[in-house]
C-alpha cells in the first residue's frame, strides 16, 4: 500500500471513528439525533457550519473557476458573506420558533408557521431533490481526490464505497454531534493544505502571489476582471447571482437546520459575526487556481486543476495529505445532507402521509433506517449512475433559493397564508425550470434563478394581499 | 389588520450596519471592476473585495452592539 493512501486511509477511519465515539453518551431520541439537543456552543455551531459550507467544491470548483473563467470566480467569497450577514438576522428568529415548538427541521418550520400539512410535505419533497444531487456531487468530489491523490492506486468508486459507508455508520450512531466533530479534524486538516499549497503553489513558479498576478495580467488581460473568460457572466451576472445565492444559502435544509443545534440566540449571532473570516481561505483557493492556468494550461475540466498543479509541484507524500484532506472534507457535508434528507423523508413525508401520530421513538426509528436508504441512493448516483441527476444538480441552488420569500415574509407578514406562500414558491420553480432547461440562464444578463426569485417575492405578496382575509392571525 | 410594534432603534441601526456588504459588494461591483492599481500585490476588485469581506465581521459586531445598547433586552429580535 503506497504512502499517501495510507495517510487517507488513516484519516478517513479515525475521522469515522470519532464521529461514532462523539456520540456515545447523548440521550437516543430525535431531539438529540438531529439537532444535538440544541446545545452546542459557539465552538461546535462554528465547526459545523465552517464544516458544512467548506466542501469539495471549495477545493475543486473554486481553483477551476479561477482557472476556467477568471474573475466571475469571486462571486464565491461575496455570496458566503452576504449569507452570514443575512443570518444574522434571520437564524436567531428561527432559533427562538424552534426552540419554542420543538422544531427539527425546515419542513417543520413551514408546518408551524403555515399550518398547512401539504406545504410542509411539499417543502420536504424541495429539500430532498436538492440534497440528493448534492450529496453525489460530494461523493463524486471525494473520489476525483482520493484518485488522483493516491496516484490512482485506488479506484474512485472504491473510494467513494469505503468513506461513504463510514460517513454514515457515525450519522447512524451519532447524529449531528459526529458531524461537528468530524469537523475538527476536517478544519484542521483543510485548513493547513490550503495555506500550504495557496502559498506554496504560486511561489514555486512565480516567487510570489504579487509576480503571479503581474504575470498572469500580462498573458491574459481581462482574465482578474469580470466577465473573465466568460462572455455571459457580466457585473449584472455576479450582482444577481450573489443575491440569490446569498439569500438562498440558508434554505438549504441542512444550514436551515443547523440553527436549531445552537445552545441560545447569541450563540447563533455571535457566529454569524466570525463566519466571514472563514471566507478568506478561499482566496488561497483561487491563488492555485490562477497559478495552474499558466503552469498548466489546456485542462479540459478546470475543476481538475487543483489537483494538477498540487500534484506537478509538491512529492508525493503530500498528495496523501490533500487527499485526506479532501476526503474528510466531502465526509463532512455529506454526513450532514444524509442526517436531513433522512429526517425529511421520515418525518416530514412519511410520516405525516402513512402514519400519522406515530411517536418520537417511532420517527427516530424510521429516520435512522432511512440512513440506509439514502446511503444506498447516495452510492448508486455517485457510483453507478453518474449522470443521472445531472438535471437536478443544475437547478438545486436556484430551487431550495426559491424558498426564502415564504419564510422571511412568514416571519414578518402574520396573515401571509399557505396557499400563498406555496404560489410563490411554485411560480419561483417554474420560473427556473422554464428558464434553466431552456436554455435561458443567464436570462438578461442575470442569474435565472435570481429572476425566478424576483417574481416569487411579487407573486407571494400579490396572493397574500388577495388572500389575507382568510388567515386567521 | 393587526397593529404590529415598531421596529426598534437598535434593530434599524443594525439593519443599517448590516446594509454595510450589501453595497460594498454588491452595489459597488461596477464601479471597482479593474486590475489597476493593484494592493499589495493583487487585482484591485480581488483586493476590494477581500477587505470588505474581512471588514463584514466589523460591520456585525456594530450591528450586534447597536440591538444591546438600543433595544429593549426582552424583545431582542
Amino acid at each position: 500500500m503506497s504512502l499517501p493512501l495510507v495517510v487517507i486511509l488513516a484519516a478517513v477511519v479515525l475521522s469515522a471513528l470519532l464521529g461514532v465515539l462523539a456520540g456515545r453518551r447523548q440521550p437516543k431520541n430525535l431531539e438529540a439525533w438531529t439537532v444535538g439537543g440544541r446545545r452546542f456552543g459557539v465552538v461546535l455551531i462554528w465547526l459545523l457550519m465552517a464544516g458544512e459550507v467548506y466542501t469539495t467544491f471549495t477545493f475543486l470548483g473554486a481553483s477551476g473557476w479561477a482557472y476556467s473563467k477568471g474573475g466571475p470566480a469571486f462571486y464565491i467569497l461575496i455570496y458566503g458573506t452576504l449569507a452570514y450577514t443575512i443570518s444574522f438576522f434571520l437564524l436567531p428568529v428561527i432559533w427562538r420558533l424552534g426552540k419554542a415548538h420543538g422544531l427539527h427541521t425546515q419542513s417543520d418550520f413551514f408546518l408551524h408557521r403555515y399550518r398547512s400539512r401539504a406545504l410542509s410535505v411539499f417543502v420536504a419533497l424541495v429539500g430532498v431533490a436538492a440534497i440528493i444531487p448534492y450529496l453525489q456531487l460530494q461523493l463524486k468530489g471525494l473520489g476525483l481526490i482520493v484518485e488522483a491523490a493516491s496516484g490512482h492506486s485506488v479506484s474512485s468508486g472504491a473510494a467513494i464505497v469505503v468513506s461513504f459507508l463510514l460517513t454514515s455508520a457515525f450519522v447512524y450512531s451519532s447524529g449531528i454531534r459526529g458531524s461537528a466533530w468530524v469537523a475538527v479534524v476536517k478544519d484542521v486538516l483543510m485548513l493547513v493544505t490550503v495555506i500550504v499549497v495557496g502559498f506554496g503553489v504560486p511561489s514555486a513558479y512565480f516567487g510570489g502571489v504579487g509576480e503571479m498576478f503581474r504575470a498572469l495580467h500580462a498573458a491574459h488581460p481581462g482574465h482578474l476582471t469580470i466577465p473573465g473568460t466568460t462572455g455571459t457572466m457580466d457585473v449584472g451576472w455576479v450582482m444577481s447571482t450573489v443575491l440569490l445565492t446569498g439569500a438562498g444559502f440558508y434554505m438549504w435544509p441542512h444550514l436551515f437546520a443547523s440553527a436549531f443545534t445552537a445552545r441560545d440566540a447569541v450563540t447563533i449571532k455571535r457566529n454569524a459575526v466570525i463566519m466571514p473570516l472563514y471566507q478568506i481561505p478561499i482566496v488561497l483557493v483561487f491563488f492555485v487556481g490562477f497559478t495552474a492556468l499558466l503552469a498548466i494550461p489546456g485542462l479540459r475540466d478546470g475543476d481538475l486543476a487543483f489537483l494538477e498543479v498540487v500534484r506537478a509541484t509538491y512529492p508525493p507524500w503530500f498528495m496523501g495529505l490533500v487527499g485526506a484532506a479532501g476526503a474528510v472534507t466531502a465526509m463532512v457535508p455529506a454526513s450532514i445532507l444524509v442526517l436531513y434528507a433522512s429526517t425529511l423523508v421520515s418525518k416530514n413525508v412519511y410520516v405525516p402521509v402513512f402514519d400519522p401520530g406515530a411517536s418520537d421513538r417511532k420517527v427516530m426509528t424510521l429516520s435512522r433506517a432511512m440512513v440506509l436508504v439514502i446511503t444506498a441512493l447516495g452510492l448508486l448516483f455517485a457510483v453507478l449512475l453518474p449522470n443521472a441527476l445531472v438535471d437536478l444538480l443544475l437547478i438545486g441552488y436556484d430551487g431550495v433559493s426559491q424558498l426564502f420569500p415564504a419564510v422571511v415574509l412568514g416571519l414578518l407578514w402574520p396573515r401571509l397564508g399557505a396557499r400563498a406562500a406555496g404560489a410563490g414558491i411554485v411560480t419561483g420553480l417554474a420560473v427556473v425550470v422554464t428558464l434553466v432547461f431552456g436554455g435561458h440562464d443567464p436570462f438578461l444578463g442575470m442569474n435565472a434563478g435570481f429572476v425566478a426569485l424576483v417574481a416569487n417575492f411579487a407573486v407571494t405578496v400579490a396572493a397574500g394581499l388577495a388572500t389575507r382575509r382568510e388567515v386567521p392571525t | 389588520m393587526v397593529q404590529r410594534p415598531a421596529v426598534q432603534k437598535g434593530t434599524r441601526l443594525a439593519l443599517l450596519c448590516g446594509a454595510v456588504p450589501f453595497v460594498t459588494l454588491v452595489l459597488a461591483l461596477p464601479f471597482v471592476n479593474r486590475v489597476e492599481p493593484t494592493v499589495l500585490g493583487l487585482p484591485f476588485l480581488l483586493a476590494w473585495i477581500l477587505f470588505w469581506v474581512a471588514a463584514t465581521p466589523l460591520a456585525l459586531a456594530a450591528a450586534a452592539w447597536c440591538e444591546r445598547r438600543f433595544n429593549r433586552p426582552d424583545r431582542d429580535p
